[in-house]
């Protein structure tokens, strides 16, 4: 019993070291000069990255029951869908262009 | 009356009813904060220019509060990892065990409970700093979200702080007539307040880095 949870007080570091290190790269890599398109995609996938690692070790959604996963799988296909829905409404300012001119030739 | 399947799983569920009753919750949140970044998302990518928002928000201010936070979260799982293993035989004329587990518990929730002020402290300073700089959430549709996202996430924090010093003060009572409950409802406490740091993670690239 006592061995168990030294482990898994030690998991826990480890996960707190990850944290550290992942919020100083993404705090480094703001710092150079990426695109606005690379900027946003390595900061999210870092933040992703971050979240998962507290969901799954600290709210110990590694091993949950499914009644858990389930609802929050749905939650997160929502959300998805609500970002993705108001993107979408302003996809001509994100992708310039080539989204318009796709519109325009119907027009033409 | 009696809170059913506070200790015991429902069978039909797999889980205790604080457990889904927190998740179900965290659940509606996502969409709460959800609806804030869409918004966010949409203002922006919809404005014909966007300010450099690293010349207006304090990036070291907030990385120091992100580590602060993810520390918060640390201490927090400990304070459940204290009393948790100790449960199921606490208060069995294992006196020395249970008081001490008792001890690192109240240590570790406390720890959180600094850290929790540390944040609300330096999120105080930020925010004055604004306001000196005649920076107000109708200033800009940056700041409005700013002050908005990062005003919705501290009143988050300090809820969590108000459980969180029940649970170091008459709470911990529980912990002498129901053990295991007592350590259940440390375990749900925790997940909401990972669940604020997780909103953190993400605020702090979406308002500081971007």
């Amino acid at each position: 019993m006592t061995r168990d949870i030294a482990a898994q007080v030690r998991g826990y570091l480890m996960v707190f070291g990850a944290l550290l290190v992942l919020t100083m790269v993404t705090v480094g890599v703001s710092y150079l000069d990426l695109s606005e398109a690379e900027t946003v995609v390595v900061a999210l996938t870092i933040a992703t990255v971050k979240a998962s690692l507290v969901a799954l070790f600290f709210m110990h959604l590694k091993g949950e029951r499914p009644m858990v996963k389930w609802p929050l799988a749905l939650t997160a296909f929502l959300f998805v869908g609500l970002l993705v829905s108001v993107l979408y409404s302003e996809a001509d300012h994100l992708f310039g262009a080539r989204f318009q001119d796709s519109f325009q030739s119907i027009g033409d | 009356m009696e809170i059913p399947y506070t200790t015991a799983a429902r069978p039909d569920t797999g889980l205790t009813n604080p457990k889904l009753g927190i998740w179900l919750f965290l659940a509606s949140e996502v969409m709460l904060f959800g609806s804030l970044f869409s918004s966010y998302a949409l203002l922006r990518a919809g404005a014909p220019t966007w300010p450099d928002q690293s010349s207006i928000v304090n990036v070291p201010l907030a990385t120091f509060n992100t580590v602060v936070l993810i520390a918060s979260s640390v201490t927090m799982v400990m304070a459940w990892a204290s009393v948790a293993p100790h449960a199921a035989t606490a208060w069995h004329g294992n006196d020395a065990i249970t008081t001490a587990a008792l001890r690192r518990f109240r240590l570790y929730m406390g720890l959180t409970l600094l850290c929790g002020a540390v944040f609300l402290v330096v999120k105080g300073i930020e925010y004055g700093d604004k306001f000196s700089h005649h920076r107000y959430p109708w200033t800009s549709n940056f700041l409005g979200l700013y002050f908005t996202m990062t005003g919705l996430h501290a009143i988050h924090v300090i809820a969590g702080m108000i459980v969180n010093a029940f649970f170091i003060g008459p709470g911990t009572r529980m912990w002498r007539s129901d053990p295991q409950r007592f350590a259940n409802r440390i375990e749900v406490t925790g997940i909401y307040w990972h669940f604020v740091d997780v909103v953190w993670i993400f605020l702090f690239p979406v308002l500081y880095l971007l």
